[in-house]
């Protein structure tokens, strides 16, 4: 079988037509999904195609006798400008560092959660309460926590009184993504124990059975077992980090070259007032978000629904 | 089934009268005849802008009210709030209070009504030309000058005999101390107040940025000079550690920790340092703001509030009578006493008000207000504004022996930032 009929398999199609059943428990699926598609459309479609509309015009709010279609000529600027690249590079960083340490702690987590005998309801909630903080009052924190005059980090053994921890990229940055890291570990970390409690125990006691030790299991049977949780807990999290706001925004507002595309895109749009290059920049933002999931769904096929009929 | 629909359409319609009963509460009152009218300004600590709300609805035997509508401190985050709600035409803005650089913006968006004449002598009678200035927009006044504010120079006379008259003598002297109590405070950080830095250093030297709101002028000679100080200041031991990350909060807070030799900041900072730190009051010194050039005079930085009227107001009339009481002399005598901002009206410099709140130094802010340098007056600010910051932070970046690379710079960001070309 080819690559493509395989995959088509794996969708509940087959070549050659499908079964009977197949095609009413399709139809009901689509009549399920229909009114969350309809409310998707209403509050997504809109507001995105009327960001592309917008991102077409010289529009400008101060300006508002002028400007018109202006064609692709947005999007010309934003891709010719240095500071586009600058920043993508920047949002970059900041994702792929954060995302791997947080798969790194979430899996270390999601295994001692997994593994709790006692108190696991109170293990699982204490978890998860930097996740419930909104990102805005964990970033004025973490913020407080590293400023030279409010903060006790400059109080601690080994570190300088009068470090500004701000006032340089490396150390902005440093700060920026551990508190990106300890916030949305949790929500990793959750992920990662989903996978882990659909491994049937009984592999692991045959594999006991057969002398395999922890890190044998681990590596042998837990990690290839829990490869799709683990890629869509990454896909998840890319998209959520690339898109980066809050926690730049309150701690250097971009300053010290820290800035992530998203500021760059907020400086057009509402301080700079100029809507047609502010959407252009955000049509860009949503085409990377798109590239990021499709190279997720095919580079690493992805499946977001397993055991579904007639699949594998 | 059904008794899910007619719940359903039970919550809809309490949702509806909710919504209906919110915006009955706000608007006019007809019944008794009072308008309400929504000032939206920026908060001050010590509740002067309430206190000269309440005194003008009481004088308008009725007419009108004031509701307060407090923006955040910090500049540009109250500018966002504000056209956010004015680019959706928000007709709940009567009263605007705008930071100096914000009138040519709003005014080119369409956003602000044109002070009528009569009421255009009203309030402007008095006040500084400076001030006035940053009101006006293609000839036409947008704003009624409210309070003002400059910058002096804050120096230790425990440590300093007499204050330096420019930058240069400043560092040397600092340096001379070391950055174990000669440290200098400034406003650094990437935001509105490194733009303000920049523009007073560029006055102060001979230079302007645009010689017209859609043209470059940055004549080269004033703004290496200018570029100079900043590249100095920025490598020097003597810079505060957090200079790159500073403004008007830490450079006060700097200077009362005591070791800070020298600091540029507004008149709050001596009141704040009353507060907080009274060993550094007693020997806390003023002085004009330093010169780049010894034979040019300093134009210091200038801030302040202006008032002006939402063209989508509903009570136009009213709202400018408000602002105009808002605005008027008796309200800048209590912003003053109560929050220590300078007045706009030269007279009212000889009040003992003013007096009182600046001990020794009224003289000296009404000269250095007299004197200031305003940020250009152009629709595009926050484009000339972001191309500054981009071009000079931070300050350390800049070699002060060589600051033609970021002349360039500089000057080919500022020619994109007045046309609105490009990411900035």
């Amino acid at each position: 079988m080819s690559a493509e009929a395989g995959r088509l398999k794996r969708f509940g199609f087959r070549r050659g037509g499908t079964t009977e059943r197949g095609r009413s428990e399709r139809r009901l699926g689509w009549m399920l999904c229909a009114p969350a598609v309809i409310a998707m459309l209403l509050v997504t479609a809109y507001p995105i195609g009327y960001a592309i509309v917008l991102s077409l015009q010289d529009l400008d709010l101060r300006f508002p006798e002028e400007g018109g279609f202006v064609g692709l000529s947005n999007y010309g600027a934003v891709l010719s400008s240095e500071l586009w690249w600058q920043d993508l590079f920047n949002t970059a960083f900041v994702t792929v560092i954060s995302v791997a340490i947080e798969l790194a702690l979430g899996m270390a987590i999601a295994l001692v959660m997994f593994r709790a005998i006692f108190g696991r309801g109170v293990i699982r909630t204490a978890v998860l309460i930097p996740y419930g903080i909104v990102t805005v009052v964990a970033a004025f924190s973490w913020f407080f926590a590293f400023s030279p005059d409010t903060g006790f980090v400059n109080h601690l053994p080994l570190i300088a009184e009068d470090k500004a921890w701000f006032g340089d990229r490396f150390s902005s940055f440093a700060v920026i993504i551990m508190a990106e890291v300890w916030k949305t570990t949790p929500f990793m970390a959750l992920l990662l124990l989903a996978g882990l409690t659909t491994i049937d125990a009984g592999l692991y006691e045959a594999a006991k059975v057969d002398g395999a030790n922890a890190v044998q299991r681990f590596f042998r049977i837990t990690l290839p077992l829990m490869k799709p949780a683990i890629l869509v807990a990454l896909l998840f999290r890319t998209l959520d980090a690339f898109r980066v706001f809050d926690t730049i925004f309150i701690m250097t507002r971009g300053a010290q070259d820290t800035e992530s595309v998203s500021i760059l895109g907020f400086n057009q749009l509402i301080s700079r007032l100029n809507l047609g290059l502010g959407s252009a920049v955000s049509v860009m933002i949503f085409f990377c978000v798109l590239i990021i999931a499709f190279l997720f769904v095919r580079g690493f096929g992805v499946r977001m629904a397993e055991g579904r009929p007639g699949g594998s | 089934m059904r008794r899910a629909v007619t719940r359903a359409s039970l919550a809809f319609g309490a949702a509806l009268c909710a919504l209906t009963l919110m915006v009955g509460c706000g608007g006019s009152d007809d019944e008794g005849g009072t308008t309400e009218l929504n000032w939206f300004v920026q908060i001050q600590p010590g509740g002067s802008f309430q206190e000269v709300a309440k005194r003008c609805g009481e004088e308008s035997d009725g007419s009108y009210e004031i509701n307060f509508e407090l923006l955040p401190t910090d500049a540009s985050q109250a500018r966002e709030q504000l056209v956010r709600r004015l680019g959706a035409e928000d007709s709940t803005i009567d009263i605007l209070g705008m930071d100096v650089v914000w009138t040519a913006e709003f005014a080119n968006a369409g956003w602000l009504k044109e002070w009528p004449g009569d009421r255009e002598r009203e309030v402007t009678k008095d006040v500084f030309d400076t001030v006035i200035e940053t009101a006006r927009f293609e000839d036409k006044l947008y704003g009624a000058p409210f309070n003002s504010n400059t910058q002096l120079l804050w120096y230790r006379t425990d440590e300093i005999e007499e204050p330096p008259t420019t930058w240069d003598e400043m560092i040397d002297e600092a340096e001379k101390i070391g950055p174990d109590g000669g440290l200098i405070q400034v406003q650094a950080n990437q935001y509105e107040g490194f733009t303000a830095w920049f523009n007073a250093l560029l006055e102060s030297a001979g230079g302007q940025m645009l010689s017209d709101p859609e043209t470059v002028d940055l004549p080269e000679e004033p703004t290496d000079e200018a570029l100079e100080v900043m590249g100095r200041l920025g490598n020097s031991p003597v810079a505060a550690p957090d200079i790159d990350t500073s403004n008007e909060d830490t450079a006060r807070l700097g200077f009362e920790a005591g070791d800070s030799a020298f600091m540029v900041n507004y008149t709050f900072a001596y009141a704040s340092a009353g507060e907080n730190a009274p060993d550094v009051l007693k020997n806390m010194g003023f002085a004009p703001y330093p010169r780049v050039v010894e034979s040019e005079p300093s134009r210091p930085p200038l801030g302040g509030f202006n008032l002006g009227v939402s063209n989508y107001s509903d009570n136009p009339d009213l709202a400018f009578e408000a602002a105009a009481c808002l605005a008027g002399p008796e309200s800048q005598l209590t912003a003053t006493e109560l929050d220590g901002l300078p007045p706009s009206n030269e007279t009212l410099y000889s009040d003992k008000a003013v007096k009182t709140a600046y001990p020794g130094f009224a003289r000296l802010v009404q000269r250095s207000i007299a004197d200031a340098g305003p940020r250009p007056q152009t629709a595009a600010y926050q484009d000339v504004s972001l191309a500054i910051q981009r071009s000079l932070h931070p300050p350390s970046k800049i070699d002060p022996d060589d600051v033609t690379p970021i002349f360039d710079e500089l000057l080919s960001n500022l020619e994109d930032a007045v046309k609105r070309e490009g990411l900035l």
